[in-house]
């Protein structure tokens, strides 16, 4: 059963060499990529049922021991982010290929699409399952490099101006957590995971805690958590649909993936909670304050995507069970939302040739299979009772309640806030783009492919089922919210013998 | 040869390299950023192999075990010096490609500051707080070089 665990990296890299070597033959490259993501999603569930049951499974890659070798780990909180985000990036890669990614000017060249987004899917998978801090390292720099091409092809002006910035800030951002771990292995001798959790309380804790705002700021850069996000709204929207779809759902999320792993396994105590909280507090704001200025779609959608990130902070922060149950939570939700979103965004630039609220109106007359896509999914991003993105929401909110004090008090006003600006953000755009008279210009009466309606379709409906599936998906994240918490059982799995 | 280990040299030599990059980073041209992140990552890289024990080469039955240096460390700065050939490889063609656009490789402003200052411009506070329609501003339009920048036209 543990020779699974290597298998959601392995999967998409080998797809990745096979599509390379298919470049010039589209249909068979297409098929290698949906069939090594399918395997990825097929072994991801597995993972996870195995992780639900019995608990972490651990592989010691050459058979090197624990501390000494590189450790792959799927417990549930890495499992469920597995699951997710191998069903997203592949609902997201039948939408390309709907898309005809490359068959026409403004899209991407074929042959290095498929590759490059394979790679991508294997540096978050990396992530998601690295046991030590060097390995979680190069899982972060593969998922950059493959977005730096994503965020960048077919090199158009737009694309390259705005691809600059995201570059920088990124590679700057790989070099603070490159420090991060530089210090780390410095002042303790050890990288993996489990084992600097039982390292990291001897230090001094001055050390401590200079070690973990490093991680933290460095993790922050990716999440985008507010003041550092100015470089997300900017670079996001130009890139393709797909490719905008899967960054916004998936590479921040990483970013906060790696806080969470972070703060609750090497860093307990929340030394770090009230400035987590502040900074949550002021993403949510500053980040929905910048979509209510937006006239744009995918910008709009971008700036609501900063302002959602502190909600799961809003959760870390808190540091206590429920709070962690509902920031897991609101990942599983918010990966599915915002890609969907996007997706949509993407439909409604194909249909009209673009994203711009004041020219678009009227598309509700004209696609009311697309406005039904975009208003169930606007609606459980605004957190409209019963969606998920609600149920998310009150969880995060209860367990800050639950907290009490001034800090955590506020944080719930805040988060309440921001939801009901979200509502109006959602409900304008909806109103903007899908009702008033029709003006809709650019190839209106081309029909949509099917496939790109498919895909959208069964994402919009996967963030349904997560509201149908809550209980269930409620039980994963509480069990791996408490082992998280624990901490014993991931340090258990990966050492065995107790830390040496 | 044994190492001595960390002194204060090396870590002025780490500080020389990063302090460098960093100033070389807030520049607005790209090749200058680009030599920004050469330093630093050198600079980060002296920071990891120092941060491990000192000794002769790690290698089994030339050195005694006990007076090896830390491989890991040199294992480690292999792969963050693979990884940066292979941004810094990424970053020359980004410069290269906005230099042949656009005749120069500056990182533009942000879309919202050329916003803000277009309209400081034209002397408009924001049309958009009387209730009213902002003016037609497409980021395409806005890509635009401003006069002036363009030093010279690209070979193509």
């Amino acid at each position: 059963m543990s020779a699974l665990v290597p298998l959601p990296v392995l999967l998409p890299l080998l797809g990745a060499a096979l599509t390379l070597l298919l470049a010039n033959r589209p249909l068979p490259q297409r098929m290698v990529s949906v069939g090594s993501l399918s395997a990825t999603l097929l072994v991801s569930v597995l993972l996870l049922m195995r992780a639900y049951q019995h608990g972490p499974l651990v592989v010691q890659i050459g058979a090197w021991p624990a501390p000494v070798g590189i450790v792959l780990v799927a417990d549930q909180l890495a499992a469920l982010m597995l699951v997710v985000s191998s069903a997203v990036t592949l609902c997201v890669l039948l939408y390309s290929i709907g898309q005809g990614q490359g068959e026409t000017g403004e899209s991407a060249p074929l042959a290095i699409f498929h590759p490059t987004y394979l790679v991508l899917t294997a540096g978050v998978t990396n992530a998601f399952l690295a046991g030590d801090l060097f390995n979680l390292y190069v899982g972060f720099e593969m998922l950059l490099a493959a977005s730096f091409v994503l965020i960048t092809l077919n090199g158009t002006r737009l694309r390259i101006r705005t691809g600059s910035t995201y570059v920088v800030v990124n590679v700057l951002a790989s070099m603070i957590f490159l420090i991060a771990v530089g210090l780390v292995y410095a002042a303790t001798g050890t990288l993996n995971l489990a084992h600097l959790a039982a390292r990291l309380d001897a230090l001094p804790d001055g050390v401590r805690l200079s070690l973990q705002l490093m991680l933290l700021l460095a993790f922050g850069i990716k999440a985008a958590v507010f003041p550092l996000s100015a470089w997300l709204p900017d670079s996001y929207p130009t890139a393709p649909a797909p490719v905008t779809a899967v960054f916004a759902g998936l590479l921040t999320k990483v970013g906060v993936y790696a806080i969470i792993r972070t703060q609750t396994l090497l860093f307990p105590g929340g030394q770090a909670g009230t400035l987590l909280l502040v900074v949550a507090g002021l993403t949510m704001l500053v980040g929905i304050l910048g979509a209510v200025a937006q006239s744009d779609m995918k910008r709009l959608f971008s700036f609501t995507l900063v302002s959602h990130i502190g909600y799961m902070i809003f959760g870390v922060g808190l540091s206590t069970v429920a709070g962690l149950v509902g920031a897991i939570f609101y990942v599983v939700h918010h990966i599915t939302i915002q890609t969907t979103l996007f997706l949509v965004a993407g439909l409604v630039e194909q249909r009209t040739g673009s994203t711009d609220l004041r020219r678009l109106g009227g598309l509700a007359r004209v696609a009311p299979l697309l406005g039904l896509l975009f208003f169930v999914s606007a609606m459980n991003l605004a957190g409209i009772p019963p969606f998920s993105g609600f149920l998310g929401k009150l969880g995060l909110l209860q367990a800050g309640a639950a907290v009490g004090g001034a800090l955590p008090w506020t944080l719930v006003a805040v988060g309440t806030i921001t939801s009901l600006l979200t509502l109006y953000v959602a409900s304008r755009a909806w109103s903007m783009a899908f009702w008033r008279v029709p003006c809709v210009t650019g190839n209106s009466n081309a029909p949509l492919p099917m496939l790109t309606v498919g895909a959208t379709t069964a994402l919009v409906v996967l963030g349904v089922a997560l509201t149908v599936a809550a209980g269930p998906l409620f039980d994963v994240t509480t069990g791996a919210a408490v082992d998280l918490r624990e901490r014993t059982p991931y340090i258990h799995a990966v050492l065995p013998g107790g830390p040496p | 040869m044994t190492g001595t280990g960390a002194n204060l040299v090396s870590f002025l030599a780490i500080g020389i390299l990063v302090g460098c990059g960093v100033t070389l980073l807030l520049e607005r041209s790209l090749s200058r950023v680009l030599l920004g992140v050469i330093l630093i990552s050198n600079g980060i890289n002296l920071l990891i192999i120092f941060g491990g024990r000192p000794g002769g080469a790690p290698v089994a039955g030339v050195t005694d075990p006990a007076a090896m240096s830390d491989a890991l460390p040199q294992a480690m700065v292999l792969t963050a010096i693979v990884i940066t050939f292979g941004f810094t490889a990424f970053l020359l063609a980004i410069s290269y490609r906005s230099w042949y656009l656009d005749g120069d490789d500056e990182v533009p402003d942000d879309i919202e500051d050329q916003r803000i200052k277009q309209r400081a411009a034209r002397k408009e506070v924001s049309t958009v707080d009387f209730g009213e329609e902002p003016p037609e501003l497409d980021p395409e339009q806005l890509d635009a070089p401003a006069p002036g920048r363009r030093r010279g036209e690209g070979p193509g």
